[in-house]
């Protein structure tokens, strides 16, 4: 299946529709959560210090909700009015705003001690999604929508409104490793260290590939941290296999064979009370055990 | 849902609009009142980064005038607990801001401010 980004811009593809299904499904506030939290920890705040960071994509608050939790104040940034909606009716926390990133972000230098942007779950295309791929793509011939000019404007604004030293973590789907490049020179020419992290990169599923953005602290003073490593659990599993396992673990093991003596006695003495001819006569050897070989 | 203590954050975005671009002015607003849960310490880390006249100017427009127009030297509850309700607690809802040097109008509608900008207006 195309790719959304391929499909239509995240404004009119996140219909009514699309943003409801999205938000109330529960699996996907799992996924998000854990995302959530994966992405403060990459932004390695200060512990026990309530901080002010942006959402970038907030879409329906989902992060945001995390990110109350944890006590946290932010704004969030989307560019679905569908989904901001949603987000409205759940009474989320922070403050939202109706925004383009490949336009830039208005804020004053230095006001944030962070970004996140969380990848969407896209439900129908059952794949998910991110902010950055949505910068990707050209939506009109006009110079400003070049996706190089939007990935500038966007990079550029972030670095001026985060603080020094803080960081931002994007998390992304790259296509292609020219994505990758494109993305990564952007964001150092607009001053950015950092680079990416891969969380399991040996997983199919489980694999995640967050872009770690630090303002300042440059010297090797800030590290880009550690992709999680080794097997996420219930890696390689196919569908109902515990089910399985649980029932086979039940039954005690092996299987009886449902064949043995009493099954064909049984059998014999009804094919002779139906009248049927040649019906083998019972013996020492009926239903016996044969040798392994044959 | 904006807040002041994003007001206070935004600037316009605007091509060419680089001086003089904070703060928006509120037009036509109507506000809401809700309640918030009190943070001093975060009340505390965060007022270096406000604009003090900015904010106090931006509480007078939405008609609360609980803040002195100096900021205080002396930081003590009762001054937190205002500043926490002029920051956190008043939420616009309706109206618009305006940018004072460009006049581009971000309209607010439902709490949400349009922050889009027409494809000439992207620097």
């Amino acid at each position: 299946m195309s790719r959304p980004e391929l499909v239509a811009p995240p404004e009119i593809y996140y219909g009514d529709v699309e943003a409801k299904k999205y938000t109330n499904n529960s699996r996907i506030q799992q996924i998000q959560a854990d995302m959530t939290y994966r992405a403060l920890e990459l932004l390695n705040l200060p512990p026990d210090e309530p901080a002010f960071l942006l959402d970038i994509g907030c879409g329906s608050g989902l992060s945001g909700e995390i990110l109350d939790e944890e006590g946290h104040l932010w704004a969030g940034l989307d560019i679905a009015p569908s989904m901001l909606e949603v987000a409205l009716e759940r009474e989320v926390e922070g403050d939202l705003f109706l925004q383009d990133i490949g336009q830039g972000i208005g804020f004053r230098p230095g006001s944030f001690d962070g970004a996140i942007s969380i990848r969407r779950f896209d439900n129908t295309l059952r794949r998910s999604i991110s902010v950055l791929q949505w910068l990707l793509n050209a939506e009109t011939s006009h110079p400003t929508s070049s996706p190089p000019h939007r990935l500038t404007r966007f990079f550029t604004t972030l670095h001026a409104a985060l603080k020094n030293p803080s960081r931002a973590v994007l998390q992304f789907y790259p296509t292609s490793d020219d994505q990758i490049q494109l993305i990564t020179s952007i964001a150092q020419k607009a001053g950015f260290g950092g680079g990416i992290v891969v969380d399991y990169p040996n997983s199919k599923k489980a694999r995640k590939v967050f872009l770690c953005l630090f303002v300042g602290g440059g010297g090797g003073a800030q590290q880009v941290p550690k992709g999680l490593e080794g097997e996420e659990e219930d890696e390689g599993r196919v569908q109902f296999e515990k089910r399985r396992e649980r029932l086979k673990a039940k039954s005690g093991g092996k299987r009886k064979n449902i064949k043995d003596k009493d099954w064909i006695l049984k059998k014999k003495e009804l094919y002779r009370q139906r009248g049927k001819e040649s019906v083998p006569n019972d013996s020492k050897y009926t239903g016996r055990k044969r040798k392994p070989v044959f | 849902m904006v807040r002041l203590i994003t007001h206070n954050l935004l600037a316009c975005h605007a091509k060419g609009c680089t001086s003089n671009n904070f703060p928006l002015q509120f037009q036509d607003v109507s506000i809401e009142l809700r309640d918030a849960d009190f943070n001093a310490d975060f009340l505390r880390g965060f007022l270096p980064r406000l604009e003090w006249p900015a904010l106090v100017g931006a509480a007078r427009q939405l008609g609360d005038t609980s803040l002195p127009a100096e900021q205080p030297d002396m930081i003590d509850d009762e001054f937190l607990q205002k500043l926490h309700h002029v920051l956190l607690e008043i939420h616009v809802e309706e109206g618009a801001m305006v940018c004072p040097n460009c006049k581009h109008v971000y309209p607010i509608s439902n709490g949400i401010p349009n922050m889009l900008l027409a494809e000439h207006e992207i620097g």
